[in-house]
């Protein structure tokens, strides 16, 4: 209609307002189709590395960790920058590994929007050696890297079968057992380290013989354990083998180990020797500043934690035991994605972090345990003291202890089949469930979790 | 200048452009042509730069619906792990028959519609009520309207996390203040009808003040003279409700259930925060998993993706039954009125 009725003059005039305005909506159209390709499409190799110089020439190197590292709060970026004036260290953290790890897996396998250094929990590390190895650097062939500095089962859990290391070993959790020194006393059981650790040396069926002896004498509203998913893991940890057998094939429901572990907890359940609750619940966090247990298998940064949640007059009270038989519990290691700009930068400053002795700063700011034994021999650790453990010498104590810790077969699914017997599992009994019941309920959801 | 002279038929005189094919006559061959392009080129453009206008919605639901939509049907047949997404293997309809025989997506399921019923209800009840009651000439009745879009403005993430709290077993508020009028503690968060109890109540704190500004905002455009004569038959005010606002509301109503259903069928974020640390299995015995949560579970706990997608499918196909079902219900209800 209207192209019809306008003159020539008019048409060229007027053409000016609708050929910009054809003109700038191709623009948005186009512009908004090649970004959705383009944010579609792959990054390839680094594309999208968050690294970069900038105008002062320095390289960033990037590191994606959860939780609480505390690399930086321990002042290890800063002495790092400090040597290599040309490097600058930023992080990014996610607080919950949960949240961290599916993305993780997902930025893996894109190869995109992933840092320089990328942190891995023990309960992952599998999972990663198993599906992800063809994306990380071999940091066995790093500079300054010696096998040899670290304990042998971790350094084992990041290796792959043909021999690429694909991740450094940070901390880890060699278990203790935690138990307050004012409860014992009063439920009449020795409060004296030496002869707590010899009241259950050697077996888990001990420590819950002695928790029947708390509980007959108990002080009012407390239980011997905290909960019974800690217990489990705890004598999960310390067996040879649990959910995997050596050659990688799921075997928690045929071995014997297992059933033993989820039994003895049930038991200790069934008779009230643990609270009903779940590690790590807000209300399990009001259980600690309350005083309501005595004893937890306590790796050490679970000191970090029960000090955080306690209240100040709880100081000085705990005291730390041998647990059972050494096992561990917890821990996490630094890899390098090949995909990054700067993998060799990245790869040296892995190399440092993991040193004995930035484990030992670690240490002795963070409470995470070094997992390089050059560290036990340093004073960090050697001397190190808790506030909430009074004098006990926790380093010598928890040095021991990771130094005795099997070296178990772990498998990708791991913390699939823990959280199943725990949370879908034994909590079910202290909540009045059957232990058969029980049972049934976390083989059930964990068989549907792994199946395919 | 801009007074829509483009569209109206310009003046003869100036550059003896008339109108139309009148003055078609004289015009060179060459001059044709050069015009015919140009019309051709308007009449392109009036055509098409409509579509061009109304792309960016279809560019960006194309990108971010449509594809993720068929992506996931593909993926839906194969079995497919996030640890290596591209490495997919065929397994034809399989991840939809196991889901008739998969105890936990109909356990989802359950969970979802009860939690669903027990949310909606009171809600949209409560909602009702108090929208009536600010329909009323209050002091300071924009301060009540604030106050009651302040849930809907809250995060989930914290909003959840206090209700976690007060629905605290051991030293919840909520038992707290129970225990005064003689009720033990109460597992909120094992117990199976305690716990989809509390989820629910996280929905209905959240989205009651939403929906009675709906209410209140389809009460306002009622006529004040139905009311007078409503009042000239001597209906008392209860009556008033009954037979003037309600119906009146009917459509209003209608909507509101429409998307409290499909917001009850996404139910997500409260269960997965009301216990975080099982992750999404919605409790010990998965008594408050919802479909949501199970299909979150699946895809990125469990790192099964074939499986979630199908699962997705499954919750998309349940959606259209019930769109359908409502859409006869509203066509019904319009009939019978």
């Amino acid at each position: 209609m209207r192209a019809r009725t306008l003159p020539h003059s008019g048409l060229r005039k007027g053409r000016g307002i609708p050929a910009v305005r054809r003109a700038m909506t191709v623009a948005a159209v186009v512009s908004l189709g090649a970004g959705l390709l383009a944010g579609c499409a792959d990054d390839g190799d680094g594309g999208s590395n968050s690294s970069s110089g900038d105008s002062e020439g320095k390289t960033t190197i990037t590191l994606g960790l959860f939780g609480t590292q505390g690399f930086k709060e321990a002042g290890l970026y800063a002495e790092y920058e400090k040597l290599n004036p040309d490097i600058k260290i930023a992080e990014t953290v996610v607080e919950r590994n949960e949240n961290y790890y599916p993305a993780l897996v997902n930025r893996l396998t894109s190869n995109s929007g992933l840092q320089d250094i990328q942190a891995v929990e023990v309960g992952n590390i599998a999972e990663v050696v198993e599906t992800q190895s063809s994306k990380l650097m071999d940091l066995s062939k790093a500079e300054g890297v010696e096998s040899g500095n670290w304990l042998d089962w971790k350094w084992k859990q990041a290796t792959t079968k043909d021999g690429q290391t694909i991740g450094l070993g940070t901390d880890v959790g060699p278990m203790a057992i935690c138990y307050r020194k004012d409860l014992f006393e009063k439920a009449g059981l020795p409060t004296d380290r030496e002869e707590v650790s010899k009241l259950w040396a050697g077996s888990w069926e001990k420590l819950v013989e002695v928790g029947r002896d708390y509980q007959k004498k108990a002080p009012e509203g407390t239980t011997f354990l905290d909960s019974p998913g800690g217990l489990i893991n705890a004598i999960l940890s310390s067996e040879e083998e649990k959910f995997y057998n050596a050659s990688g094939e799921v075997t928690y429901k045929t071995n014997p180990k297992v059933k033993d572990a989820f039994d003895l907890t049930a038991e200790a359940a069934e008779d009230g020797l643990t609270g009903n609750q779940t590690q790590f619940q807000p209300a399990w966090d009001t259980t600690i500043a309350n005083s309501k247990f005595a004893a937890v298998s306590c790796p050490p940064w679970m000191l970090g934690t029960i000090m955080g949640k306690s209240k100040p007059e709880s100081f000085g009270k705990w005291d730390v035991a041998s647990a059972p038989k050494p096992g561990n519990w917890g821990g996490t290691f630094l890899s390098v994605p090949k995909s990054g700009k700067n993998t060799e930068e990245a790869a040296k400053l892995v190399a440092w972090l993991t040193a004995p002795e930035q484990q030992a700063k670690l240490f002795a700011k963070q409470g995470s345990f070094p997992s390089a034994p050059g560290a036990y021999e340093l004073p960090q650790v050697t001397g190190a003291k808790n506030e909430l453990t009074g004098d006990a010498p926790i380093g010598e104590f928890f040095a021991k202890a990771a130094e005795d810790v099997p070296n178990q077969p772990i498998g990708p699914k791991d913390q699939i089949i823990q959280q199943g017997l725990t949370d879908n599992g034994v909590i079910l009994v202290a909540q009045g469930k059957s232990p058969e019941e029980a049972w049934e309920t976390a083989t059930k959801t964990i068989d549907n979790n792994l199946d395919k | 200048m801009s007074t829509r002279h483009d569209t109206a038929a310009p003046p003869v005189k100036e550059g003896g452009a008339a109108p139309g094919r009148s003055s078609a006559g004289p015009v060179s061959a060459e001059a044709a042509k050069k015009r015919a392009r140009l019309s051709r080129r308007w009449q392109r453009d009036i055509k098409w730069s409509p579509y061009a206008f109304i792309s960016p919605f279809f560019l960006l639901f194309a990108a971010f619906g449509l594809f993720p939509l068929i992506y996931t049907a593909w993926a839906s047949l194969h079995q497919v792990e996030l640890t290596a997404p591209t490495d997919m293997s065929w397994v034809g309809l399989r991840n939809y028959t196991r889901i008739f025989d998969d105890e936990f997506f109909w356990n989802a399921a359950q969970n979802t519609l009860t939690i669903g019923i027990i949310s909606t209800v009171p809600q949209l009840l409560m909602a009702m009520g108090l929208a009536h009651i600010l329909n009323y000439k209050l002091r300071g009745s924009t301060f009540y309207r604030v106050i009651m879009l302040a849930p809907y403005a809250t995060s989930i993430a914290a909003a959840s996390l206090v209700f976690v709290l007060l629905f605290g077993r051991d030293y919840g508020m909520i038992n707290w203040a129970l225990g005064f009028v003689g009720i033990d503690n109460i597992d909120w968060q094992n117990d199976t009808w305690a716990s989809q109890f509390a989820v629910s109540s996280i929905v209905i704190w959240r989205w009651t003040g939403y929906n009675a500004l709906i209410y209140l905002a389809a009460m306002q455009a009622i006529p004040q003279d139905l009311y007078e004569s409503a009042a000239l038959d001597g209906a008392n005010r209860w009556q008033q409700f009954l037979h003037v606002t309600l119906p009146s509301l009917r459509p209003t109503i209608l909507f509101t259930v429409v998307v409290s259903t499909i917001g009850a069928s996404q139910l997500f974020g409260e269960p997965l925060l009301f216990d975080a640390n099982k992750g999404a299995s919605g409790g010990s015995t998965h008594q408050f998993q919802t479909l949501g949560l199970y299909l979150y579970e699946q895809g990125w706990v469990n790192q099964h993706l074939g499986r979630a997608s199908a699962i997705a499918w499954t919750m998309f196909l349940i959606l259209i039954v019930i769109g359908i079902a409502n859409s006869v219900i509203s066509r019904r209800l319009r009939a019978s009125s």
